[in-house]
């Protein structure tokens, strides 16, 4: 049972992966002059549309998180709106963090945004998919031996892995290489997307390697 | 542990530290060794006896061209002063304001050019001023010694003018007197350093400039105009007052070209450049980049100028000036004569006939100088001068076979003229690699002294961190620590020794030993590894020293600082949550549900990390500038009030500042009343109470002072001029006071005794009750007395009285805080008005990261965390630069010199400490508040369990009330508590000690890198500087503590023996 869950998150994990490699790729067909350092913009965009979509669909084929009740029409899209309501306020707070940490104030506001929002989609997203609008289980995820699945480690450690991409990704800005890639928030998008990705990878090994300690409590 | 014990051992490990930055400033810092030989007239450097023959009377080495020369020298004259472009339509106030330089060169080209003339870095006046006159390159830390010039050891152009009876006449910046003490003929000296006076210099010269010129009474007059620079360091080039500045030297130098004579070479220099904030000091292209002027009524120049101005060293100026005016060249000069001025009037030939034998002096003269410095000094790389010495022979030896030829015949043939074109190039040449060789060489560096000092500092940190360990070590510390270690660094040996064995190589012992080293340290962490989770600071910590090994992170200090403490306060949550500290402790139930329901402090601490990451966001907009950063803007509020031309906003700002002053008084106040602290009669808290408004009085009185423009109060400029002095000599006064009130008695405690009272009703009415008035005063008090023993006995159940004392739970934070804001408005006075947000911000932030550190849960409220320390060093660094500072000498605040005085200094210490304390008030502030880390938890304990103000201590150590104990907790364990601020020292000097190691390693292993002089080295300078300043003022906090230890012991005896 627990092999053959491994095998699916690792199956999951890997199409995201995959999904992301080919949001930098595909999109140079359709659009002229694309680039991942170019329009870095639409880039954002693009990668953000395609994992939240992607996570989306995987969480509705996969349901790793049973919900034991049926629930009515009305519940489920109340709980839909909140999940947007959720969405947009860890955006705006991602935001307000990342200015605060000292991204410029005023200036490339849209650059900013898109980064904050593709931060949500590497780690809100993941959660509101996973644990629905429930700030208890946040919580409780997010602590010490809080996870009860391997759909919740994985689950931490990408989200850890992007920010703390995201985090070392800042690091470069102010180095004196005169990289395009140098340039407010590419390098930390893109460190944002590596720590993503290798969460991604890192997840179902680490789970696999560690799978006889990790005892998940039973809900 | 003793009191006296703890200080001591932390001043030890200071000196330590001392020392290992002593040594390897000693070893960093470049040195030159200064020849004392001088040249004379008759030295062998003969020229060839040809020309000798036709030397005229009064001349050296070269024939006289002028027997008198003018050299004007207007401070920061930057080359965009002097440029003229008349097609500009709306020039800056900087520019097109020199029309005289640009008529003089276009109706005249052959009279007048205008040069670039380069300054060689450090661009400090007394720098450039050696420059000029010895035509050598001052090294690195001649920066220092710019508050008092030293005279002038080595041969000069002075020192040869007035040698050969030249009438050396000057007038100007004083700084020259100093330089060359009892050289001039005449002199009229003005002072300097008073940045804010455009105007005393400038007038004095010109009053005695043109008499002086016209009298004849002289052969070279020197004039030194410091308006400009001084402008420029007041407002900035970009202002109207640099306009009318520079207009007025314009009118000097059209009336001074009248009043030349023929036989007069007239050269106007700017001794170095300005930034465009009007700073100078360092090396950028900005502060290099000088004008030079040269004109004489006489042709001298052969050909028209070039279309864009030639750029030429500064050193050159003064051979150059020495064979014009027909003296020897100064002995240790290496500048290289400018040839054309020599060409004369004659035809091409013979001007480069001319051209060769000065060039050939001047090769000679350098030539003779590299040989005589190498034989003092090893400094210069034997391989380049054997290089030099070969250029130089073969020139010298082609130079006498053409002279043989010319002078045999008397048409030189064309061929012959393009060989005295190459040689005057191969002259060049020389002149200019033995310029560049001398320039390299003498950044020279001892390495074992610096690996030394490097040694010594990491020794010391090592040290302190052991000791702050083992200051509460644990039996199984040597085991865990050193043997398991060992047994990994043996493993791993063996495992390689194996590998080696099973691959048939040679044993590499180094490798080995390398390996086996490697394994033990992860032997070390891995045990440790627990440990090490929660010292995750120490990987901040860690990436803060990495940072000061590349240009562009130190360029970037002023982000990178608030970036990682932002991170630490985040992460220091984050893994409190992920430890689950922050959760009430599950119950049963709950553990079914899967919820863990939240403490109510949580939002109390999310709150109070928004409050800090939003002061750390404020604080950047504080920042100066580097050069390094181009698109970088300084902070609007680093410019003094004064500076302001809309009076509304002025007013505003300066109503702002004032009423910030007002508010952290009252602040502090209400702080110091919460906790009853406030309650004494005592002078220091009377002081407290009055003196802290008068002080700020003071401040707001000296703001509004020096804020108001210059030329608005017409008649009252005299009474402002006294009350620029006034007013802040009162702010020392009173902060004086204030310090030596607290030092002689620091409690700021109430106490009500009430067994006195109980002993002795007797009311001071004598004799018998004569009337009824009386009885009805009295009797009602007897009543109320025994109402109150009553009471206290049955409450008690023991029938001893108590003693109230207000206060004393917080009264070593009290006497910090105290101190800490007298400091505080020492330092802001010493700012600029509007960096009083930033010390607001300062204190505010101190106050959040106190009260961070103090809501989340501790194992042992006697160790101060890593992390906490950590923040507070962040901090510390984060407002060196939210001040308004950055390690860059131009970034420097001189004008701190100046508060309180007026004109120039007698003694360079009180400068220097000024100056000092401006530029290090962030670490001192936190450097004294430091023990507050340890305090601060105790003082809130109350805060936390009940809000109630009065605490009372019971005098009986039996009877102690166990909740509101507060800082009394630790005099109850006076070993405990010795220990802990030794610990919390320790721990400070610690990371203060990594960063400085980080900054020493990285000049170190640096030092040949392309930035070292403009960012490793400042850097280095100031991260040591700022250490001393920091460990010093520890030391004087902790200090303080143990002094308001003593107090409180004391009183507590004096207690009893009542």
């Amino acid at each position: 049972m627990r092999e053959a869950e491994i095998r699916r998150l690792l199956a999951a994990n890997l199409l995201c992966a995959v999904s992301i490699i080919l949001a930098a790729l595909v999109p140079a067909f359709f659009l002229d002059g694309f680039s991942v350092l170019g329009t870095h913009l639409t880039w954002l965009c693009v990668c953000s549309v395609c994992v939240a979509t992607l996570n989306i669909i995987l969480h509705l084929v996969l349901k790793p998180s049973q919900s034991p009740k049926r629930s009515s029409f009305a519940h489920k899209i109340s709980r839909f709106l909140k999940c947007c309501i959720y969405f947009f306020m860890s955006c705006i707070l991602f935001h307000a963090i990342i200015v605060l940490y000292g991204a410029p104030l005023i200036e490339s506001v849209t650059e900013t945004f898109l980064f904050a929002v593709l931060l949500s989609t590497f780690t809100t997203l993941q959660c509101l998919c996973l644990l629905g609008p429930n700030v208890q289980a946040w919580i409780r995820v997010f602590s010490k031996n809080g996870a009860m699945s391997i759909w919740e480690s994985s689950l931490q450690i990408t989200t850890v892995c992007s920010i703390l991409g995201a985090w070392f990704g800042a690091f470069p800005i102010p180095l004196d290489w005169d990289r395009p890639w140098q340039v407010w928030p590419i390098s930390c998008s893109l460190g944002a997307t590596f720590g993503y990705m290798a969460g991604l990878i890192i997840a179902p090994l680490w789970i696999h390697w560690n799978r006889k300690q990790l005892t998940y409590k039973s809900r | 542990m003793q009191r006296w014990p703890v200080v001591l051992f932390l001043a030890w490990v200071c000196l330590l530290f001392f020392a290992g930055i002593g040594l390897f400033m000693s070893g960093f810092l470049l040195t030159r060794i200064e020849l004392a030989s001088s040249s004379s007239c008759s030295d062998p450097l003969v020229p060839p006896p040809w020309e000798r023959q036709s030397l005229p009377p009064g001349s050296c080495w070269a024939p006289q061209r002028f027997s008198k020369a003018v050299l004007i020298i207007i401070d920061a004259l930057h080359f965009e002063f002097a440029r003229f472009d008349p097609a500009k339509v709306s020039p800056l106030p900087y520019e097109n304001k020199l029309g005289v330089l640009y008529q003089l060169a276009t109706s005249q080209p052959r009279h007048a050019r205008l040069y670039r003339f380069r300054a060689d870095p450090p661009t400090a006046t007394m720098q450039r001023i050696k420059g000029l006159t010895t035509g050598s390159l001052p090294t690195f830390i001649d920066v220092g010694s710019n508050f008092a010039s030293y005279a002038i050891q080595e041969d000069n152009l002075l020192a040869q003018l007035v040698q050969n009876g030249r009438r050396v006449v000057f007038m100007g910046d004083d700084t020259w007197e100093g330089l060359f003490p009892k050289k001039f003929f005449r002199s009229y000296f003005f002072p300097s350093f008073n940045v804010k006076d455009l105007h005393t210099v400038d007038d004095g010269i010109l009053q005695h400039l043109y008499p002086t010129v016209d009298s004849g009474e002289w052969d070279v007059l020197i004039a030194h105009f410091l308006g400009v620079d001084h402008c420029g360091h007041k407002h900035g080039p970009d202002h109207p007052e640099m306009a009318k500045k520079l207009t007025q030297m314009n009118e000097m130098l059209r009336s001074l070209v009248d009043h030349l004579g023929n036989d007069t070479l007239l050269l106007v220099a700017g001794d170095h450049g300005m930034t465009e904030t009007g700073d100078h000091g360092g090396d950028s292209e900005k502060e290099v980049n000088a004008a030079l002027f040269v004109y004489s009524r006489t042709p001298l120049f052969g050909s028209g100028p070039p279309e864009e101005p030639e750029t030429i060293p500064q050193v050159n100026l003064v051979p150059t000036v020495a064979l014009l005016l027909g003296v020897p060249i100064p002995y240790s000069n290496i500048g290289e004569v400018m040839a054309e001025l020599f060409s004369g009037d004659g035809d091409t030939v013979s001007a480069a006939l001319q051209q060769l034998s000065v060039y050939h002096i001047n090769a000679k003269q350098v030539d003779r100088f590299l040989q005589s410095y190498s034989l003092v000094a090893q400094d210069l790389p034997a391989e380049q001068l054997q290089h030099l010495q070969e250029l130089f022979s073969s020139a010298v030896e082609e130079h006498t076979q053409l002279l043989a030829q010319v002078q045999g015949t008397m048409l030189v043939p064309p061929e012959l003229e393009s060989r005295l074109g190459g040689l005057i190039g191969r002259f060049q040449r020389y002149l200019r690699e033995a310029r560049a060789v001398c320039t390299q060489s003498w950044a020279r560096f001892h390495p074992l002294r610096m690996v030394g000092g490097c040694i010594l500092i990491a020794s010391s940190c090592l040290l302190c961190y052991m000791a702050s360990e083992l200051a509460a070590s644990s039996h199984s510390f040597y085991r865990s620590c050193l043997l398991y270690p060992l047994l990994w660094g043996l493993v791993g040996a063996a495992l390689l020794g194996l590998a080696h064995v099973f691959t048939q190589e040679g044993l590499d012992l180094l490798l080995v030993s390398s390996w086996a080293a490697a394994a033990s340290q992860l032997g070390f962490f891995w045990h440790w590894w627990a440990w090490l989770g929660l010292a995750f600071p120490m990987g901040i910590l860690f990436f803060r020293c990495g940072a000061m090994f590349s240009d562009s992170f130190v360029v970037a200090e002023a982000r990178v600082t608030p970036f990682l403490l932002a991170s630490l306060v985040m992460l220091l949550v984050g893994k409190l949550h992920w430890d689950g500290r922050l959760t009430v402790p599950e119950g049963p139930k709950q553990q079914l549900l899967g919820f863990s329901s939240y403490r109510r402090e949580i939002w109390y601490l999310l709150c109070l990390v928004a409050m800090l990451l939003v002061c750390v966001r404020l604080s950047s907009f504080f920042h100066q500038c580097r050069e390094e950063i181009p698109q970088c803007r300084p902070s609007v509020f680093l410019s003094p009030l004064a500076s302001l031309r809309s009076t509304r906003a002025k007013n505003l700002f300066y109503l702002l500042c004032v009423a910030l002053l007002a508010g952290l008084v009252y602040a502090v106040q209400s702080w110091l009343r919460h906790y009853g602290n406030l309650n004494s009669s005592d002078p220091l808290v009377l002081f407290v109470r009055w003196g802290f408004p008068l002080v700020v009085l003071c401040i707001a009185c000296y703001w509004a002072v020096a804020s108001s423009a210059d030329d608005s109060l017409g008649k009252l400029q005299e009474l402002v001029q006294v009350a620029v002095i006034v007013f802040p000599w009162a702010v020392y006064g009173l902060a004086s006071v204030g310090l030596l009130l607290l030092l002689c008695n620091p409690m700021t405690v109430f106490a009500k005794d009430t067994r006195e009272s109980a002993g002795s009703i007797v009311t001071p009415y004598l004799g018998v009750p004569s009337s009824e008035v009386d009885f009805l005063h009295v009797i009602p008090q007897i009543y109320k007395r025994m109402q109150e023993s009553q009471k206290n006995r049955l409450e008690r159940g023991s029938c001893r009285a108590t003693v109230a004392a207000y206060g004393l739970g917080s009264v070593y934070s009290a006497a910090l805080v105290i101190a800490l804001t007298l400091l505080g408005f020492l330092l802001m006075l010493l700012h600029s008005e509007r960096l009083s947000f930033a010390f607001l911000l300062l204190f505010m932030e101190a106050f959040v990261l106190l009260h961070i550190h103090t809501s989340i849960p501790i194992s042992s409220p006697f160790s101060v965390p890593w992390y906490a320390v950590i923040s507070w060093i962040l901090a510390a660094s984060q407002f060196f630069y939210s001040t308004g500072h950055q390690p860059i000498f131009p970034a420097i605040h001189w004008n701190a010199a100046f508060v309180g005085f007026h004109l120039d200094h007698s003694t360079n210490f009180l400068p220097a400490v000024l100056v000092g304390a401006n530029t290090f008030a962030s670490h001192i502030l936190f450097a004294v508040g430091c023990p507050l880390l340890l305090l601060w938890p105790f003082v809130c304990e109350m805060s936390s369990s009940q809000k109630k103000k009065p605490k009372k201590e019971s005098r009986e150590e039996l009877q102690e009330v166990e909740e509101h104990m507060m800082e009394m907790r630790l005099r109850e364990s006076p070993e405990k508590f010795s220990t802990a601020l030794l610990r919390l020292g320790l721990k400070y000097l610690f990371v203060l000690g990594a960063q400085l190691l980080a900054c020493v390693c990285a000049a170190m292993i640096l030092r040949r890198h392309l930035m070292v002089w403009k960012v490793f080295a400042p850097k280095f300078l100031f991260e040591s500087l700022g250490f001393v300043v920091s460990s010093i003022c520890l030391l004087l906090g902790i200090s303080l503590v143990m002094r308001v230890d003593c107090a409180v012991s004391t009183w507590f005896s004096q207690l009893r023996l009542r």
